[in-house]
């Protein structure tokens, strides 16, 4: 077992050398594959940090449940305890139907107007938040339903359609990455293909006597898998560092901006676990792009 | 070790090679194959080797039907035959060491095994003392002998040789000829091609003379 090992060592450096043997046509591939990777990677992040700022938006949701007039005090408190209790919920905030209309007048500048009428005619309000700052519209709307139903309760109100929209668009935008990701994969495959088919040809006469001394096909591919495999892991942490350059230069003016909208949002770029990813996509890709490239030439080349 | 039975080969454009070829070749036997260019030496060669496949006929070599042979078999089965080719067929981009080693190697033989051998097979062939050297830099004759140290690095029963003394000049032939005689007397079968009948006169050994692809001649000399 470990000679087994060393001799995959071996052939990963002797890979490795060959790569470093020829280093302007290696850099060229590893480039190639870095930006193929980076595209669909940068929008991967562009996307990660659109949901943030929309699942802080979302986290903002809030119901608005108005109860029916005729609910006392009392009631509409235990009503609002029995809410709290929902797994769901995270608070419940009831206003009365004095402090409501203490707030109309306050905020709304009509309280003279609102003098003249003979009683208040505001309801009382259970303000709800939702437990889980990332509740989607479907739990959302759920909930609202199930507040509808109860007895107590006059109207619910809770404005979805703009999240739904962008959840709409988030969502198109996550399909277009990954179809244009896996459009780039292959592409990305294509492109290690080739440079082994080329690196195969290449080494033709070799071949052709290893296949006469007695090697497999396996002993024959194996650096040629090394080879592809390193090729797609240096084009991936190409990738993520081209990434992580472009997110440099764009964190100040997004701070800027952010900054206009009176927030702290900033610019978040591949986490490791993502990184990692990434990296294991990369090579993944390269050693395929070499397995399908030398598998179809080995068998073509034969001893004569 | 060597058996063939009715066994044609007919190239596409339909040159016919062989033409209903029967020998055999005993184990630890040596032999002569002579004939003149274009008589199908070679290409007996190539079948026995499996570089080529019979049209017709089968081959046993070392106990194996050919025939039945499974592509992913070929590799090990190539491991039992040291085969030395009149281009020799060596890798020039690697050391004298590296050319030797490389039957070892795809083996997975240990490396301080592989050392061992090599040097053993270098020395055998007098050329320990180029071991680091690039094969480019060897003669004619040094590079004949090196195929020979990488055709028996890993002790194979059988040793095929197409012209080894292909452009050498007399003295070195002997020279190889004899190390082939050596490789023989330590019991592992050798069926040389060549069309040098000096070699055949002076060893006496079995001489098969091939001629427009069937067997002529198959005599103990």
């Amino acid at each position: 077992m470990t000679s087994y090992l060393l001799r995959h060592l071996q052939v990963l450096f002797y890979s490795l050398g060959q790569l470093a043997r020829t280093p302007f046509a290696s850099l060229v591939t590893v480039a190639v594959i870095g930006i193929s990777l980076a595209l669909p990677a940068g929008l991967y992040v562009l996307l990660d940090n659109m949901q943030r700022v929309s699942g802080a938006w979302d986290g903002a949701a809030q119901l608005s449940v108005f109860l029916k007039r005729d609910v006392s005090e009392r009631a509409g408190l235990a009503l609002a305890q029995k809410i709290r209790a929902r797994p769901e919920i995270a608070s419940v905030n009831y206003i009365s139907r004095e402090a409501a209309l203490a707030e109309f007048k306050r905020l709304s500048g009509f309280g003279n107007a609102l003098n003249a009428l003979d009683g208040n005619p505001l309801p009382a309000v259970l303000a709800i938040r939702p437990a889980s700052p990332h509740a989607d519209a479907a739990t959302l709307a759920r909930l609202g339903k199930d507040l509808q139903a109860m007895g107590e309760v006059e109207l619910v109100q809770l404005d979805l359609d703009w999240i739904k929209r962008l959840n709409a668009i988030l969502d198109l935008a996550r399909h277009g990455v990954w179809l244009l990701a896996t459009v780039l994969a292959l592409a990305l495959t294509l492109i290690v293909g080739n440079t082994i088919r080329l690196a195969v040809l290449g080494r033709r006469t070799e071949i052709e006597i290893i296949k006469l001394v007695g090697g497999t096909d396996a002993f024959i591919r194996r650096p040629f898998l090394y080879s592809g495999l390193l090729q797609g892991l240096g084009g991936a942490l190409c990738a993520w560092a081209l990434l992580a350059l472009v997110l440099a230069l764009l964190a100040a003016p997004v701070q800027e901006l952010a900054a206009l909208y009176g927030s702290r949002f900033e610019l978040r770029g591949l986490d490791v676990s993502a990184g990692l990813a990434l990296l294991a996509l990369g090579a993944l890709l390269g050693w395929l792009g070499s397995r399908l490239a030398v598998g179809r030439h080995l068998r073509a080349i034969e001893p004569r | 070790m060597i058996q063939l039975s009715n066994v044609c080969k007919r190239y596409p454009g339909g040159h016919e090679a062989l033409k209903n070829v029967s020998l055999a070749l005993a184990d630890g036997e040596m032999a002569f194959l002579t004939g003149h260019s274009g008589a199908g030496k070679s290409t007996l060669l190539k079948l026995i080797a499996l570089i080529e496949c019979v049209t017709s006929g089968q081959i046993m070599v070392n106990d194996k039907n050919l025939a039945r042979l499974a592509r992913r078999r070929i590799p090990y089965f190539r491991r039992g035959i040291g085969v030395v080719f009149q281009d020799n067929k060596l890798l020039f981009d690697r050391t004298v060491f590296d050319n030797v080693a490389l039957p070892l190697v795809v083996c997975g033989v240990p490396h301080k095994e592989i050392a061992r051998r090599v040097r053993a097979a270098l020395d055998k062939v007098g050329l320990l003392a180029k071991e680091k050297m690039p094969p480019i830099t060897l003669s004619g004759g040094e590079q004949q002998r090196l195929g020979i140290a990488r055709a028996v690095v890993n002790k194979p029963p059988l040793l095929l040789a197409d012209e080894p003394t292909g452009n050498l000049d007399p003295e070195l032939s002997d020279q190889i000829i004899d190390l082939f005689h050596d490789f023989n007397r330590h019991g592992v079968g050798v069926l040389i091609a060549t069309h040098d009948l000096r070699h055949i006169e002076r060893l006496k050994l079995r001489r098969l003379t091939l001629k427009d692809g069937a067997i002529v001649q198959d005599s103990a000399a």
